[in-house]
C-alpha cells in the first residue's frame, strides 16, 4: 500500500472519530449549542464537560507524540512548527478581532466550522446554506490576505 | 438565569469530547498533524493543491460520521432552526473570524488549550464570551 494511502486512511478516520464525538457530545447539535450560549435564560450547561473530555485526551495525545521524534508512520511531525505549540507568535489585534468575529456569528446560528460539515448528512437543505456562506467566508479572506497591507 | 436540568447529559458529552480528543490525537500521532477544522478548511480554501488530500480525508470523515453513526445506534433527528438570512450571516461571520484568528473551538478551544497556549486562551474567552452576548441580543432582545 502507498504510504499516501495510509495517510489518507488515518486522516479519514481521525475526522470519523471526531465527527462521531461530535455527535454523541451534542456539539454537533446547533440547539444544544445554543442552549449553552443562553447563559440568561435556560442554560445547559452540557458542553463544559465536552471540552473537559476533549481537552484531557488531547494532553494526552501531545504527551503521547511528543515522546518521539517522528509520527508512527516515521515521518515529520507538523505540527511542532504551528503556533499551537511553539507559543511564539504573540497575542495581535487580528486574533481578537477574528475570534470576535466567530463568536458574533457562533451565538446566531450555534455551529463552529466541524459541525458544519457533520451537519450536511443531518439536515441537508439548511446546512448546504451555512456551509456555502462559510467557504466564502474563508475565501473572501483569502482574497483579501492575498493583498500586502503594510505596503 | 435557570439552569436546564431536562437536557442537561454532563456524561454523554464528556464521553463525546473524549471521543473528539481522540479524534485529534490520532491525526497527531500518525499524521502528526493538529486537527484544527478551521486550519484544514483554510488550508484547503487558499492552496487546494499542497497537502490537499489528507484534509480532503479528514473532511469527508467529517460528513460521513452520521452515516457511521446511525449504523450503529439510532439515527440522529435534529433540525436547524434558523432563518435562511440569519444562516447564511453567521456562515461569513465564522468563516472570516476563523480565518483571520488562526483557528475555531477545535484548534483554539481544544488544542490551544490543551498546549497552555496564550493567544487560544484569549482566542476562546473572546469567542465564547462574544457568543453568549451575541446569542442574547439575537434571541432575547431583538427576537429575531
Amino acid at each position: 500500500m502507498s504510504k499516501k494511502f495510509v495517510f489518507s486512511f488515518f486522516s479519514l478516520l481521525s475526522g470519523l472519530v471526531f465527527g462521531i464525538g461530535l455527535i454523541y457530545s451534542g456539539l454537533a447539535d446547533p440547539n444544544k449549542v445554543l442552549a449553552f450560549l443562553d447563559v440568561t435564560g435556560s442554560w445547559d450547561p452540557s458542553l463544559a464537560s465536552v471540552m473537559v473530555g476533549a481537552i484531557g485526551v488531547t494532553i494526552v495525545g501531545f504527551a503521547f507524540a511528543t515522546s518521539s521524534k517522528k509520527t508512527l508512520l516515521n515521518t515529520t511531525q507538523h505540527f511542532r512548527n504551528q503556533n499551537y505549540f511553539t507559543k511564539k507568535k504573540s497575542v495581535d489585534v487580528r486574533l481578537v478581532v477574528g475570534s470576535a468575529l466567530f463568536g458574533l456569528g457562533w451565538g446566531i446560528a450555534g455551529i463552529c466550522p466541524g459541525p458544519a460539515f457533520v451537519l450536511l448528512t443531518l439536515d441537508p437543505n439548511k446546512a448546504f446554506i451555512f456551509f456555502f456562506s462559510l467557504i466564502s467566508g474563508f475565501v473572501i479572506y483569502a482574497i483579501i490576505n492575498k493583498f500586502d497591507w503594510r505596503k | 438565569m435557570a439552569l436546564d436540568l431536562v437536557n442537561y447529559t454532563p456524561v454523554a458529552s464528556l464521553k463525546g469530547g473524549v471521543l473528539i480528543g481522540l479524534g485529534i490525537s490520532i491525526l497527531l500521532v500518525f499524521n502528526g498533524r493538529t486537527a484544527g477544522v478551521s486550519g484544514i478548511v483554510s488550508n484547503l480554501v487558499s492552496n487546494f493543491f499542497k497537502d490537499g488530500i489528507w484534509r480532503l480525508a479528514f473532511l469527508l470523515g467529517l460528513v460521513i460520521s452520521p452515516v457511521v453513526w446511525s449504523y450503529f445506534s439510532t439515527p440522529i433527528e435534529l433540525h436547524i432552526q434558523t432563518s435562511d438570512k440569519l444562516l447564511i450571516t453567521s456562515g461569513l461571520l465564522v468563516g472570516i473570524g476563523t480565518a483571520l484568528a488562526l483557528g475555531c473551538t477545535s484548534g483554539h478551544g481544544i488544542i490551544g488549550l490543551a498546549n497552555l497556549s496564550k493567544r487560544s486562551i484569549i482566542a476562546t474567552l473572546t469567542f465564547i464570551l462574544v457568543a453568549v452576548y451575541s446569542f442574547y441580543l439575537i434571541h432575547h432582545v431583538w427576537s429575531l
